[in-house]
């Protein structure tokens, strides 16, 4: 019984001094740790401030970075818009109205086309929709205005006098009332096919 | 005779007190700047050259800021509670010794506004005033977030007021005053913090608590508490908080000055000059360890101030006592 106690008393002795040491050890970790943050903040403040300082320096934006949209123009100067309604259809926050209308010659335009940049979230589904290029969105994000009505662009404002990001293509001529030479001659198109001549 | 008295206290006043709001003033741009620096970034640098008139712009616009008051705010305490918190800052001053005194026209002009013999009683019992002005606060806005910042601060200040005042008590014992003239005195041949390095970083620890910074910052933790016990407090009076905290830490810099690294005592330069370069050694430290340490977790600042801080400011005492006794006989 006796011997019992000592060994019980030792193995206690045993366990105090490792609790000691392991308590030990985590104060000269905690130290450590602490003189490593305080170092690593002391190395940055010597390191060259990262900050861009915007006005002054502008920062290149990447060449499909998406803001202001316009309406672009064919090669021979005519609006590509045709107010199919496909924008504004696929608009997410429905900033984008028009009311169509139609030439004499059948060609389809907006009477008036309007955006309100203070709903656009810059999405670039309209230009996605667009089936003649004519919605585009540019990389001019700067057109923040202290009156949330000067943010309503109006057909005058959108339209571009160039053709934006592709400055030859022409709906019409794929496509379209104005398509004039006969069949098998517009662009990307083959000759038609005699069906008689597939008869056996 | 005593208009003359009364002319140089008030002069002495309004220096000091210049003094204080303008190095407050400048140590919240000192701040930014620095925290800016030390996260490798500018920090203001738009009014005036660098950043320089930031401080005034600042004041400008806290001054022209409407001044809310909560609906069902307790109105009388909650317009009282931010004056308490400066002043308590501000009148720990009165007892700071910035010099030897003076000698114009064989009048002696002590360099002090008040030299109290139980200066160090007058220190503590004013800091801790500003646990009042803070929990009243808090609690007169009416507001959860406001409540639990203040209780945070009410429990921690308590429990970091202890071994504050028990750090200071070797400083006294080695000093044999509490007189914070005598105490920088004592200081002639060599600061106390050589002699008190343990009772040194208690005390530093302890004030940043009572200074309510980081990593102590609970009260405020913008992260959880949104403003913490000034949350529902803008324009002057929220200003009133925020220069209170500046001063603070001012006061702070100045008490660490004067107990442990020898208050006006140095060579070539006049001791108020040389108070005021070691009191600007702990607000940058302040700064430092701002950009550095993460907030502590509420029971794990308990613990600390417990359980680590206050057993060994009472061993502090007990091993400066015996060693005092021993050579003293």
């Amino acid at each position: 019984m006796a011997d019992d106690k000592s060994v019980e008393a030792k193995v206690k002795t045993e366990e105090e001094k490792g609790r000691l040491r392991s308590g030990l050890k985590e104060g000269i970790e905690a130290v450590k740790g602490l003189y490593d943050s305080y170092a690593v903040t002391a190395k940055h403040l010597f390191r060259k401030p990262i900050t861009e300082q915007y006005p002054e320096d502008k920062r290149k934006l990447p060449a499909r970075s998406r803001a202001r949209i316009i309406l672009t123009r064919d090669p021979e100067g005519q609006e590509r818009c045709v107010a199919c309604y496909l924008c504004s259809g696929v608009c997410p926050v429905s900033c984008i109205s028009m009311q169509s209308a139609e030439r004499e010659d059948g060609r389809r335009y907006a009477q008036w086309f309007r955006i309100n940049f203070s709903r656009c979230i810059f999405c670039g589904l309209c230009e996605e929709a667009c089936p003649t290029l004519a919605i585009q969105l540019t990389s001019d994000f700067e057109i923040c205005r202290r009156d949330l009505l000067e943010l309503v662009y109006e057909k005058e404002d959108l339209l571009t006098d160039h053709g934006g990001k592709n400055e030859t293509y022409d709906f019409y001529r794929h496509a379209g009332v104005s398509v004039k030479g006969d069949k098998g001659e517009h662009i990307g198109e083959r000759p038609p096919v005699n069906v008689k001549t597939n008869l056996p | 005779m005593w208009l003359f008295g009364l002319l140089v206290l008030l002069i002495k006043i309004a220096a000091i007190l210049a003094v204080v709001f303008g190095t407050a003033a400048y140590l919240i741009l000192l701040e930014r700047k620095l925290l800016g620096r030390l996260q490798i970034r500018l920090g203001p640098n738009r009014v005036g050259f660098g950043g320089i008139l930031q401080p005034i712009a600042d004041g400008m616009k806290v001054l022209l800021k409407e001044d809310l008051i909560p609906a069902d705010a307790d109105r009388t305490i909650f317009k009282f509670a931010p004056a308490v918190v400066a002043s308590g800052a501000l009148l720990i001053l009165a007892v700071i010794p910035l010099g030897r005194p003076l000698t114009v026209r064989g009048y002696e002009i002590p360099l002090i506004i008040t030299d109290l013999n139980v200066g160090l009683l007058y220190v503590f019992a004013l800091s801790s005033m500003s646990v009042y002005g803070m929990a009243l606060g808090a609690w007169a806005s009416n507001s959860k977030y406001s409540l639990i910042g203040g209780i945070r601060g009410a429990a921690q200040m308590i429990s970091y007021e202890l071994s504050l005042g028990l750090s200071l008590v070797p400083v006294a014992l080695m000093a044999g005053s509490l007189n914070l003239t005598e105490i920088v005195e004592a200081q002639a041949n060599y600061p106390f913090i050589l002699a008190q390095p343990v009772a040194f970083l208690i005390f530093l620890i302890s004030a940043m608590a009572e200074a309510k910074r980081l990593p102590f910052d609970l009260p405020e933790a913008e992260n959880e508490l949104i403003g913490g016990f000034h949350t529902e407090y803008s324009g002057m009076r929220f200003a009133l908080f925020f220069v209170g905290e500046y001063v603070n830490m001012v006061v702070i810099g100045a008490l660490v000055a004067v107990f442990f690294l020898g208050g006006w005592h140095g060579p070539w330069l006049p001791g108020p000059v040389w108070l005021f370069l070691k009191a600007m050694i702990v607000p940058v430290f302040m700064i430092w360890t701002r950009a550095t340490l993460p907030r502590l977790r509420y029971d794990q600042l308990m613990q600390f101030g417990w359980k680590i801080l206050l057993p060994v400011a009472l061993l502090n005492i007990l091993i400066t006592g015996g060693i005092l006794v021993w050579i003293n006989g």
